[in-house]
């Protein structure tokens, strides 16, 4: 009787060992499935196919820029009855038409109150102003700067392409008017002072 | 002692003999044969369960228009009926005859791992009542058609949790019964069974088991990632927390592909085992048959984006799965021709097990032949997700597949149960399925080119005519396969008794053994020259 009994627990010992070996697989393949995961997307970045995403990250590229043409385009800025700094970071600046480019003007309070002023544009040629695209400006609200406050705001505009040709210099001048009222506590200040 | 009163056939064997009887018998045995029988049973109820569901989508199909189900419902039919026929019906319904048949071919007393087979089993049920039972619960059941794809799949209801489940399920169960088969195999073959002497049903089983045990885990990850995404705010597949739907593509089909031939091959092991008997030759090619079919599922590995030509793949990737999966028609071919080599000459009689064989070689061959058309991606392009791709699968599946299970189980019956089956109405059965299936299927190949695509409830009115057909013929064969349960049952119940090798031209060990094969089989392992 001994001898198929051995028989038999050698055969348990082989079949538990190819049991092991099996799951062992099993759990192998299923790592396998979530290594799949980064290994797709390293193979997409390699072969360069997945371009969706490629897309994603790149700049849109702006095909409107007529590069045959520089115009210069100059900033000025004026200040009507108020006890500003105001001032463009940039005094001028060469720019095609079509190409967005972003400038800022530089503005001081000096005041020991909140003031709030309105920015009012004017271009020279004024013929070139309706070339003049303004995406953002800080002339499109009312500015309202706290005492001794300083900052800088920012202007992002294109030039037309369709810019007549015999322009070439365009005058930006800016003029800050205060805009009487809209501070409460300054009003309240003025009348206790007058 | 004599536990079992009147039980002539278990008398066989004394003395632990006293297992439980009525249910219990049921739920705790740990016999290879009980087990392979109520494998077969269970894949049996849900090929029905998903036949109705398929009966459902062909109703709803039969004319223009929304009558029979909302499009929602209409939606889940088509993916429980994918799921529950692939993973419900046609794999364990080969596990059943992997469970029945191994152990006597092989000349080994039982599986390797009895309590583990139980268990694999039982797990079965459980996963049945999930996916069924997602149809009643709010939003109904999964609605993804059944190869479950993100984005929709991330945004369902609690049936999709369901089914992610019951997949988990189902994945655990085929693998333990794959590691059964594969420890069985390697491990327990009688003296002198050399591997190249086995018979070839049992090579295919050992080549698909592997593949279970390589590919199922893949999916149970990819499902698990869908369950992550959906409730614990991973961002595998979902596009606006960085991930890509199309991985899951890939992952998917890195298993879909080889699960196709989970399905096909042991079904090709069938055939080997049916063909030669009734041919009365031995099988042409041999060896052959063992290297082509290791070819096929090695192959299969490496072949998967043929599913997904349009995700927008570049050309050379398009260019590479398209010669990779034409390659695979190589070795099928060899099979095909071995077949039919096998016959060449032979003493051919054509009783129902050979005649659903021959159906099958025909039937597959043409599935095989639509598959090569849709493997060229410039024409998988136009067809992708059309009919034409519906009708390509159902002639590998239910022509293929299950032709071949019919095949088998008209071989074994008289060893399972003792009696011959009805050889009338075994015939009368392949006929009806052979000629439904051809007018459900054939016609589908003309509405896919035609244009009409899968998966959706109602379609342009110039797609009326070959719809119905298709519908008429989808009842027709439904209700042909009533005719095989009554062939079993009046096989269980009676009929002429079956000798120990009732078919002169087969093969093998189980013929050695009295039908029907007693409880207990090869306690002593025989001696193979």
């Amino acid at each position: 009787m001994t001898e198929p009994r051995s028989g038999a627990e050698e055969a348990t010992g082989r079949n538990r060992s190819t049991l092991i070996r099996l799951v062992v697989s099993a759990f192998l393949m299923f790592g396998f499935g979530y290594a799949l995961v980064p290994f797709y997307e390293k193979l997409c970045q390699v072969l360069d196919v997945n371009n969706l995403n490629k897309q994603d990250n790149a700049l849109p590229l702006n095909t409107q820029v007529d590069r045959s043409r520089s115009v210069t385009v100059e900033f000025d800025a004026n200040l009507h009855r108020l006890p500003w700094n105001f001032k463009p970071v940039t005094g001028s600046l060469v720019v095609h038409p079509g190409e967005i480019v972003t400038v800022e003007y530089e503005v001081s309070n000096n005041r020991e109150n909140a003031v709030t002023g309105q920015a009012i544009p004017s271009y020279t040629p004024s013929a070139a102003m309706q070339y003049f695209q303004k995406l953002d400006c800080f002339c499109f609200k009312q500015q309202t700067l706290a005492a001794g406050e300083t900052r800088r705001m920012p202007i992002a505009f294109l030039v037309s392409p369709s810019l007549p040709k015999d322009i070439n210099t365009i005058t930006l001048s800016y003029t800050f008017f205060e805009v009487p009222g809209a501070n409460a506590a300054n009003v309240q200040s003025e009348k206790a002072g007058g | 002692m004599a536990a079992i009163p009147g039980g002539a056939d278990h008398s066989h064997d004394h003395s632990h003999d006293h297992h439980p009887s009525g249910l219990m018998r049921w739920v705790t045995t740990t016999n290879h044969k009980d087990i392979g029988s109520m494998y077969l049973w269970f894949s049996f109820a849900m090929f029905i369960v998903g036949g109705i569901m398929a009966l459902v989508i062909r109703a709803e199909l039969f004319q223009p228009g929304l009558q029979v189900v909302d499009p929602d419902r209409f939606n889940q039919m088509t993916t429980l009926h994918g799921l529950i026929m692939v993973f419900g019906a046609i794999m364990p319904a080969f596990v059943g005859f992997a469970n029945w048949m191994l152990p006597l071919m092989i000349g080994a007393s039982d599986m390797a791992f009895a309590r583990m087979n139980n268990w694999s089993f039982w797990l079965l049920p459980p996963a049945a009542i999930l996916l069924t039972g997602s149809l009643l619960v709010p939003g109904g059941a999964a609605a993804s058609g059944w190869t479950l794809y993100p984005p929709l799949t991330v945004q369902m209801g609690i049936g999709m949790d369901m089914a992610i489940f019951a997949v988990h399920i189902l994945g655990i169960s085929s693998i333990m019964g794959s590691i059964n088969i594969v420890t069985t195999i390697l491990n327990m073959r009688a003296p002198g069974m050399t591997l190249m002497k086995m018979p070839l049903f049992c090579w295919t089983w050992l080549i698909t088991a592997y593949l279970v045990i390589a590919v199922m885990p893949v999916l149970a990850g990819a499902v698990t990632m869908i369950l992550t995404d959906r409730h614990f705010g991973t961002s595998f597949f979902n596009a606006a927390g960085g991930g890509d739907p199309v991985l899951y593509q890939h992952i998917f089909w890195f298993f879909g592909h080889p699960e196709v031939y989970i399905i096909a091959i042991p079904a090709f092991g069938v055939v080997s085992q049916v063909i030669p008997a009734f041919s009365r030759k031995p099988l042409f090619g041999y060896a052959s048959m063992v290297y082509a079919t290791s070819s096929i599922a090695i192959l299969s590995f490496i072949v998967w984006a043929h599913h997904m030509y349009t995700v927008g793949m570049p050309v050379a990737g398009q260019l590479y799965f398209m010669f990779a999966t034409m390659l695979i028609a190589v070795p099928t071919g060899v099979k095909v021709f071995n077949w039919v080599a096998t016959m060449w000459r032979g003493s051919l009689t054509f009783e129902t097990p050979m005649l659903f064989s021959i159906g099958f070689l025909f039937l597959f061959t043409l599935g095989g032949f639509s598959g090569l058309v849709l493997s060229m991606t410039a024409v998988d392009v136009q067809l992708h997700d059309s009919y034409y791709v519906v009708a390509h699968f159902h002639y590998v599946m239910v022509a293929g597949a299950l032709f071949s299970a019919y095949a088998g189980a008209y071989y074994w019956l008289p060893k399972w149960t003792g009696h011959m089956y009805d050889e009338k109405l075994g015939k009368l059965h392949f006929w009806l399925s052979l000629i439904f299936f051809n007018m459900t299927f054939f016609v589908q190949h003309f509405l896919g080119l035609a244009g009409m695509p899968r998966r959706i409830p109602d379609y342009s009115l110039q797609f009326a005519e070959f719809n119905k057909i298709s519908s008429i013929g989808a009842f027709g064969f439904g209700l042909s396969q009533l005719v095989f349960l009554v062939v079993v049952l009046k096989c269980l119940k009676g009929g002429e008794k079956a000798s120990a090798k009732p078919w002169d031209g087969a093969e093998g060990l189980e013929w050695t053994v009295p039908s029907p094969a007693p409880h207990h089989t090869f306690e002593v392992p025989p001696v193979v020259k």
